[in-house]
């Protein structure tokens, strides 16, 4: 019995010290640490490349902020959800990504630049974007309206935040790959922005341009997958040869893979 | 002390700790099984938990003062919080929430029903000691553990429980909604540890008065605390336990997948209010009943005049307690539940402002052809009285269904439930501690510092609450982080920054309170066993009085009103003096 | 610091405002006759020197009068509230040319469905609008209320209306505005964070700018 009660003590510390990370997930940032296990340098190779959307651009829904003053003037016309960002025949906001490809068992610094996420005329500017476990993700607000950025993962801890003045910034971490975490704000039901994270720093998200580049890959044939939140995805074979930089194409159109 | 308390119907009492050298300083003050001094340590807990829940109210009163702007001292506060010391929305909700629980679950219900139903019961019907002492310790350190539990939140990734002290489901079930999962399983778990130690409380409580009672301590000669002490215990033992399943239901809903209150899997929000507010009505009442009773002792004794209608105060004690089972729909009317349910619930409202009426009026008819002596306990008492009735009267147009249509969720109810909770409970609290404070520690409170502490609340108070019931009427929504988001509301920022600022000057007041309370201990005038020349039994012992209380079982022969008896000379005439024509009294049941 | 009501823009302003200015007077009438009674007899019965107090127990016959007094008080305003709470919430109480509308709450805004020019709901004309609610005159309106996630509650103070949106029930409101204006719509049941900001405008036009306001909206859905 009493060795029972002291089992359970221990588990009870346990669990609880595992909660008590404290609010701000950032403060620690304990994964990813470069001072932690060490981790393999960064190659001299890089894949590069565009994003191409074949086809006539989709029309993006319009946007009704009549609710919402402050943001709506932000804009000279009626606000489009950017959800498929084509700009002459170039898609935007694609995640490209090594799949597979990399040498088992290594791990890779966290990069020291944090991935930047903006909500500016009461969109999240970006609307896709990409990191890596533990790289520190900045939430800024430059709407001066109460905006909350609620992530909803399955694989990570989820957050539930709000940033009611312009200039506030939030820094989180995630601490799991995985594929897609949704972000939403629930003050503007039409703000979305999804959020992939990489156990590796090797991604890129296509700019306005199609353009993408991944830096720093060792020499290899890796599996690169572009993926659009909408559009499906596409995979690619890639051969990286020492300090080269190889091209990756991706094509996608509307209806889907 | 003696180590028998004496003969009870031929049977031998033992005073439950058969001792005759001194105890350690840990039994006696810590482990005590001795009921005066575990109601010392619930008043300790539940002042702590009352300055606590005062101190979230004045964050609450800043951001609703003065919106979004920096507080001062808000720096300590972390980012999660209020970074900047600006208030988050999510922490606001929260305050609210913690404000709510923190004072009615460790401040009011404690101070009234741990404190004094603790203190008073076995002293005022002759007793040694409570009929279960170790039960009643074990009701104190119960409640300790509830009180870290509850406190715990503030330090868990998410923050605090935040679906407001009634914990809405769907909102409190689902963190996905609020952000918070560790607070609410927190303020689950408290809340039924604590419910634990108020159920072990009160059938201790039953039993004591009704088997306890000295020889002569018929029903009718009880106080009227104890009378309310009494009906209290009863509806916390009924009603508790309801919490109790509701709020397990919740945690489990959170914790282990059920769906009691998910409606997407076939359960039903509606379900955790009915059985929440089957709780929570009859909560309220618990939150009152005992203020009453000691306002009932304490006028009696200042106006040195019996009680107007004793008998009626007990059929309204009783009315109370019985009708606080059937309207709890009335915090429901907006619900969703079938509107029939509406008007049903709405006339067993209105039934129920009677009993509170008569006591009203009883009161006053107490007061009336007195010889009113002012001490700082009175003084309390009239402002419990007078506030009592503002609350209770703002309580007609919310029972009054198309009325609360327009003022349900507005500073309407916010004025109400402070009118009565502050204005009625807490001053009957200020009252009961100042009045038993002599007899608790052997020294009077300071009388002058009790009486600016007095007149500056009743001010200040009056300030804060009064005005709500305009911003109710503008329609000025409960538990909103800013109003000015509303052009209908705009227009009364001046408003509730004014509340705002005599909020902070009324909690400054207190600290008032808090120092004549300290200082007094040990620098406050010596007692003597009955300085407010009272009837009650505890005023024939010493103060403090000794372990077991009674050096022999007291006789009574009279009931505890007997202010200005033609029989004596003194204008109070104790419930245990024998005079010449007084029959003896045959065994301690009526 | 005024006891009145705020203008109201709704036929519920007859059922509910005469009810709380008659409860007003009632219990102000019942305060100033206990409070002033309070402070008469603390000053008529303070203590002082050479007085005794009255040994009175009570006065049964006082008791009935005012316990009666009272109680045919309580019941009589509860019986008078009845007739404006079936009016209102009754179930049979909604106009058979009420318009019906779908109000779906979510944290936090609100997301009102309108039939379009057919006026049936769940036909192909039907539109959704995000935090607009846009009425007719005169032109009483059934609300369907549902809710997302958690519950919040509609509230137009200018039109005495409150119900509270439960998820996992479908809540008929109905109200009839009565005077062309701008007002607001507001959430008044804790819904979390943004419960502060859960508004909507409310527009009330006249006949011909309702449909004006419809042809436009139809345009817009006809060019999606």
């Amino acid at each position: 019995m009493k060795r029972l009660l002291i089992c359970g003590l221990f588990f009870a510390v346990a669990a609880c010290g595992g909660k008590t990370e404290g609010g701000d997930a950032a403060a620690g940032a304990p994964a990813g640490d470069a001072s932690a296990a060490p981790t393999t340098a960064l190659g001299g190779g890089s894949v590069t490349g565009h994003v191409k959307f074949d086809g006539a651009a989709p029309t993006n829904p319009t946007i009704d902020m009549a609710g919402e003053a402050v943001c709506q003037g932000k804009y000279t016309s009626a606000p489009l959800d950017p959800v498929i960002m084509v700009a002459n025949g170039m898609l935007g906001n694609v995640v490209v990504y090594v799949k597979s490809g990399l040498p088992a068992g290594q791990t890779y610094a966290v990069p020291n630049d944090a991935v930047e996420i903006d909500q500016q005329g009461c969109l999240y500017h970006p609307r896709a974007l990409a990191i890596m476990v533990g790289q520190k993700l900045i939430i800024k607000n430059n709407d001066a309206v109460l905006h909350n950025i609620k992530a909803v993962p399955t694989k990570n801890r989820p957050f539930n935040i709000s940033q009611p003045t312009a200039g506030m910034t939030t820094t989180r971490t995630f601490t799991t790959a995985e594929d897609d975490v949704p972000v939403e704000c629930n003050v503007h039901g039409w703000m979305h922005s999804n959020i992939m994270v990489l156990p590796h720093p090797f991604f890129a998200v296509s700019a306005a341009d199609g353009s993408f580049s991944i830096k720093g890959l060792p020499a290899g044939t890796y599996e690169i997958e572009a993926r659009h939140t909408k559009l499906g995805s596409k995979l690619m074979t890639v051969t990286v040869a020492g300090d080269a930089a190889a091209t990756a194409d991706f094509a996608f159109s509307a209806s889907g893979a | 002390m003696a180590t028998t308390a004496g003969q009870l119907d031929g049977l031998t009492i033992e005073s439950g700790h058969a001792h005759a050298e001194a105890q350690s300083f840990v039994r006696k003050y810590i482990f005590s099984t001795d009921h005066k001094i575990i109601g010392i340590q619930f008043l300790l807990m539940s002042l702590l938990f009352l300055l606590l829940g005062g101190v979230l109210a004045m964050v609450i009163r800043w951001q609703l003062g003065f919106p979004s702007q920096p507080m001062p001292g808000g720096g300590v506060l972390p980012e999660t919080m209020a970074p900047g010391g600006v208030v988050l929305p999510e922490f606001y909700t929260s305050l609210v929430t913690m404000h709510g629980t923190f004072m009615v679950f460790f401040a009011i219900m404690p101070l009234l029903v741990g404190v004094f139903g603790n203190y008073l019961i076995p002293l005022k019907i002759g007793a040694p000691d409570m009929a279960f002492p170790r039960i009643n310790m074990a009701s104190f350190w119960i409640a300790v553990p509830a009180g870290f539990l509850m406190l715990a939140g503030f330090f868990v990734e998410g923050g605090h429980a935040s679906a407001g002290w009634t914990s809405y489901a769907p909102l409190s079930a689902r963190p996905d909604l609020t952000g918070v999962s560790m607070g609410q399983i927190l303020w689950c778990v408290s809340l039924i540890v604590l419910g634990l130690s108020s159920i072990l409380g009160s059938f201790n409580y039953i039993t004591t008065i009704v088997n306890m009672r000295a020889p002569g301590m018929h029903w009718m000669r009880l106080p009227l605390s104890i009378w309310c002490l009494f009906v209290t215990a009863i509806l916390v033992l009924l009603a508790m336990p309801i919490l109790s399943g509701a709020i397990i239901m919740l945690l489990f809903d959170q914790t282990l997948g059920t769906h009691f209150f998910a409606p997407a899997q076939g359960g039903q929000p509606l379900l955790w209010q009915h059985l929440f507010w089957f709780f929570g009505h009859p909560e309220v009442y618990i939150l009152i009943l005992p203020g009453m009773g000691v306002a009932s002792d304490i006028i009696a004794n200042a106006s040195r005049k019996p009680v107007f209608g004793y008998t009626s105060m007990v059929v309204a004690i009783l009315g109370i307690g019985v009708l606080g089972w059937v309207v709890w729909g009335h915090h429901m009317f907006m619900s969703g539940m079938n509107p029939t349910l509406g008007t049903t619930f709405m006339i067993s409202t209105m039934f129920i402002a009677v009993p509170s009426a008569i006591k009203v009026f009883n009161w006053l008819g107490t007061m009336w052809m007195g010889n009113i002596r002012f001490h700082v306990p009175m003084l309390h008492s009239i402002a419990f009285v007078s506030m009592f009735v503002i609350g209770g009267l703002s309580g007609v147009f919310m029972a009054s269904t198309p009325v609360d249509i327009y003022i349900h969720d507005t500073y309407f109810i916010v004025a109400h439930l402070h009118y009565v909770l502050f204005g009625g409970s807490l001053f009957a609290i200020f009252a009961a501690i100042t009045y038993w404070y002599p007899k608790m520690f052997g020294r009077l409170m300071n009388p002058f510092w009790g009486r600016v502490h007095f007149y500056l609340t009743l001010i200040f108070y009056n300030f804060v609450f009064f005005p709500m019931h305009n911003l109710g009427l503008k329609g000025h929504m409960r538990r909103i982080y800013d109003p000015n988001e509303y052009e209908f509301l705009k227009g009364l920022q001046g408003l509730n920054t004014f509340i705002s600022i005599s909020a902070f000057i009324l909690f400054t007041v207190q600290l008032i309170f808090a120092a004549n309370f300290i200082m007094s201990w040990y620098k406050g005038e010596k007692a003597s066993a009955n300085p407010w020349e009272d009837n009650g039994l505890e005023w024939t012992v010493p103060s403090p009085p000794p372990h077991g209380n009674f050096a022999t079982i007291p006789h009574v022969y009279r009931g505890p009103y007997e202010y200005s008896s033609p029989l004596v000379t003194e204008d109070f005439l104790p419930q245990n003096r024998e005079l010449p024509g007084d029959s003896s009294p045959a065994g301690h049941h009526s | 610091m005024s006891w009145l009501m705020p203008h109201g823009s709704s036929t519920f302003v007859g059922d509910i405002d005469w009810l709380y200015y008659l409860i007003l007077w009632v219990t102000g009438i019942a305060f100033v006759f206990v409070e002033v009674m309070l402070i008469v007899f603390l000053f008529r019965y303070r203590a002082r020197k050479g007085r005794k107090a009255t040994y009175y127990h009570g006065n049964t016959r006082f008791e009935i009068i005012w316990t009666s007094v009272t109680a045919v008080v309580v019941v009589v305003i509860g019986i008078l509230s009845a007739g404006g709470w079936n009016n209102i919430k009754g179930h049979d109480s909604i106009p058979a040319n009420a318009l019906s509308l779908a109000v779906h709450a979510k944290q936090f805004e609100w997301l009102i469905t309108y039939p379009g020019a057919d006026t049936t709901l769940g036909s192909a004309d039907d539109f959704q609008v995000r935090g607009q609610l846009h009425l007719m005159v005169n032109q009483p309106v059934a609300a369907m209320l549902t809710s997302e996630d958690a519950i919040h509650s509609f509230f137009i103070p200018a039109f005495r209306i409150k119900q509270d949106a439960v998820p996992g029930m479908n809540i008929r409101v109905w109200f009839q505005p009565t005077e062309i204006g701008e007002y607001e719509l507001g959430c008044a049941e804790l819904c979390g964070l943004g419960h502060y900001r859960m508004r909507a405008t409310v527009s009330v036009h006249s006949k011909e700018d309702y449909e004006k306001w419809l042809r436009g909206r139809a345009a817009l859905a006809a060019t999606k």
